[in-house]
């Protein structure tokens, strides 16, 4: 960010162009690098590509990677939003724990489903405002900013569940977490449907390239008028509203809202899985999409140590080679050595 | 008056506000047994907060303190249960080992300008990983070193206690008093939080600095594990989860400007008490159940950045580059 701007240029790829050939959109390094994962899974398990069809469902351990990586996936869309506005969500694994543990307490009160489950979302928007507003009104750096909720959130859900683990039986919630439509599981759908909706909203209006305005300089892109301050807000509500539905789903899945465990560290998952995606940290370039493939590479891993029998742990060690690998990758020196000549070699290493 | 000197009084001020209506309400606070308590439990944390403070006043932020911590118990009691190490030299690996892991860190910010949270949050999976594949299980540690430490002590008037672990927590506190204001690395670390291209314009070495500080912030959290594991008797790959707020929360409650450039380490010590007393307080009320301990340390954070940004709001405008402030993290 110190670099003069005049560096930053060639250094960023250029503009993606609008109607891309499917070929060439597959050969990205994201799907390479999902192939191979998938490929190695294969060697370790020779029945890992099998899929069949049972009780009016599919089943099969890439249904499962689908089904694991769901919850990551549509946090990963609410915080490829949010990086895309060179900002970050630390509070996403907290708003899941609160919204988790909302509708479970309201079901086991006795309120219809559908409520509580709205209610939930509700309480999530709520959490995404709170953020926005501390961003944006306050002007706090975003990483400070969802700090707070961070670190409080996890003792509000405590206080909502007081204390304890809410297990539920109510067949809708369950049905978010566990249940199947349409052959598929429905986290899966959910998700897919997520990420059908917000790219479409986002790059068939003229929202995604307002996004990337802020992301790239937010004072430049209220001076050329868009109102930075509303956009942000939204970015940040809707981040609030993704980490609300994973949370429904982590709920659902265990039949109970754990306020300590649910969604712990996947706020870190979530912004691995849009690094991987090619989103740029520092604002300005973003593919909800590619996110999306990340967070399924980061859940075929995961699949992948736990099926080759090292134990889970190991994956935290994978995951930062990952994230070591990808920063030096990203880095403006590599892009240099790669792409530009000895001359911008030495202006680069003249640099202090 | 100073205005930088403001947020740190009315940390002062709070706190002994707090203490005070503690105190009204159950006067067994103010013993020395209680204070030499406050010590000992948050020991880690304020050797851990002090490193923090470093790497905030640069600009940066060190996600990684936390795990580095939790690694260093699990590798000191791997060398002293396993290999048979006496725990002095085993403690002084996990030093080096520390140092080492955050030069590394320091060296990635700088040379692939990367913000600082992504590489510390590397470093953190990495840290904990390395430490669950050493030893998934929790490691008892049996040696009598460790049970002549914890029973060696200064006895204050009154009965309190003051433990190895607590003087080792204020004399890092000293060490980085000294550091952050009276030497040349200290100056170089306000400066850089307050500008890195004008900090690099003046002569600050900043890739040394860069490097130093994150080293210095890693040595201290491994610094944080041997006093954990003096204090636990163990080794757990997943101990201390979670100080890493703590540890940035007691920063800011100490009046560190989050952007880099303010800050006081003394204010990070109050930070840190203040953290303790809310503890305290809800062990001594009893009604009251834990996790009301994370929502009023995240209300105090939230209370202590809505007053930083009224001061500096406030501030003379010929004092900063609003720009600067504004920056979304630093690099």
């Amino acid at each position: 960010m110190t670099r003069p701007t005049a560096e930053l240029r060639p250094s960023s790829s250029p503009p993606a162009a609008p109607a891309r050939p499917v070929l060439a959109f597959l050969a990205r390094p994201q799907f390479l690098a999902l192939g191979v994962v998938l490929l190695v899974n294969w060697l370790l398990f020779p029945g890992f590509f099998d899929i069949t069809w049972k009780d009016g469902r599919l089943f099969g351990s890439l249904i499962d990677v689908l089904n694991r990586g769901a919850p990551v996936a549509i946090l990963a869309i609410g915080m490829t939003a949010v990086i895309a506005t060179k900002g970050v969500d630390l509070s996403v694994g907290a708003v899941m724990a609160i919204a988790g543990a909302t509708a479970a307490v309201m079901v086991t009160s006795g309120q219809p489903a559908i409520l509580a489950v709205a209610v939930a979302l509700g309480v999530g928007l709520l959490c995404g405002l709170w953020n926005g507003l501390l961003v944006t009104a306050l002007e706090i750096q975003p990483i400070i900013a969802t700090l707070v909720l961070m670190v409080a959130g996890r003792g509000l859900a405590q206080l909502i569940t007081e204390g304890t683990i809410v297990t539920f039986t109510d067949p809708l919630l369950i049905f978010i977490g566990t249940g199947s439509a349409l052959g598929l599981p429905t986290p899966v759908l959910l998700a897919l449907g997520l990420m059908v909706l917000t790219t479409l909203i986002v790059r068939r209006s003229a929202l995604g390239l307002l996004i990337e305005a802020v992301g790239v300089n937010r004072s430049a892109a209220r001076f050329a008028g868009i109102s930075a301050g509303v956009l942000l807000v939204l970015v940040y509500t809707f981040a609030g509203f993704c980490a609300a539905l994973s949370g429904l789903i982590v709920a659902g899945d265990i039949r109970g809202a754990d306020a300590n465990n649910a969604g712990l560290w996947l706020e870190l998952d979530a912004i691995l899985a849009v690094v991987i995606g090619g989103t740029s940290l520092m604002g300005g370039r973003f593919s909800i999409p590619m996110s999306v493939v990340g967070a399924m590479i980061i859940q075929a891993m995961n699949t992948g140590i736990l099926i080759s029998g090292f134990s889970p742990e190991f994956n935290l060690v994978v995951k930062s080679g990952v994230i070591i690998l990808i920063l030096v990758l990203q880095s403006p020196m590599s892009a240099s050595l790669f792409q530009r000549r000895i001359r911008a070699v030495k202006s680069e290493g003249g640099q202090p | 008056m100073n205005r930088s000197l403001r947020p740190l009084l009315a940390t002062t001020a709070i706190f002994l506000l707090a203490y005070l209506l503690a105190v009204l309400q159950f006067p067994g606070m103010v013993s020395t047994r209680v204070l030499g308590n406050f010590l000992t439990d948050n020991a880690f944390l304020g050797i851990a907060a002090v490193g923090m403070t470093f790497v905030i006043l640069s600009g940066g932020i060190d996600l990684s303190v936390g795990a580095v911590i939790g690694f260093t118990t699990v590798l000191i009691a791997v060398l002293v249960m396993w290999l048979g190490l006496h725990p002095l030299a085993a403690f002084a690996v996990a030093l080096i080992v520390a140092a080492g892991f955050g030069a590394a860190m320091g060296a990635a910010i700088h040379y692939l300008r990367v913000p600082s949270f992504i590489v510390t949050l590397a470093g953190m999976f990495l840290a904990r990983g390395a430490a669950s594949v050493l030893s998934p299980d929790s490691i008892g540690i049996k040696h009598d070193f460790y049970t002549a430490v914890s029973r060696s002590y200064i006895l204050l008037p009154g009965g309190g206690r003051l433990t190895v672990i607590g003087l080792v927590m204020l004399a890092v506190f000293l060490f980085g008093i000294v550091l952050a204001h009276r030497t040349r690395f200290g100056s170089a670390v306000y400066a850089l939080g307050g500008s890195e291209t004008s900090a690099a314009l003046m002569g600050v070495p900043v890739a040394r600095t860069t490097i130093l500080i994150y080293t210095l912030s890693s040595t201290l959290a491994g610094l944080a594990g041997v006093v954990f594991s003096l204090y636990t008797s163990a080794g757990y790959s997943l101990s201390a989860l979670g100080v890493e707020l703590d540890a940035i929360a007691a920063v800011v409650i100490g009046g560190t400007l989050l952007t880099g450039g303010y800050g006081f380490v003394a204010g990070t010590f109050i930070g840190v008490m203040l953290q303790g007393l809310v503890q305290t307080y809800i062990v001594f009320d009893g009604t009251l159940s834990s996790w009301w301990t994370k929502i009023v340390i995240g209300a105090l954070l939230f209370m202590f950045i809505l007053l930083q940004r009224l001061i500096f709001t406030a501030a003379p405008r010929r004092k900063a580059a609003p720009g600067q402030r504004k920056t979304l993290w630093t690099a």
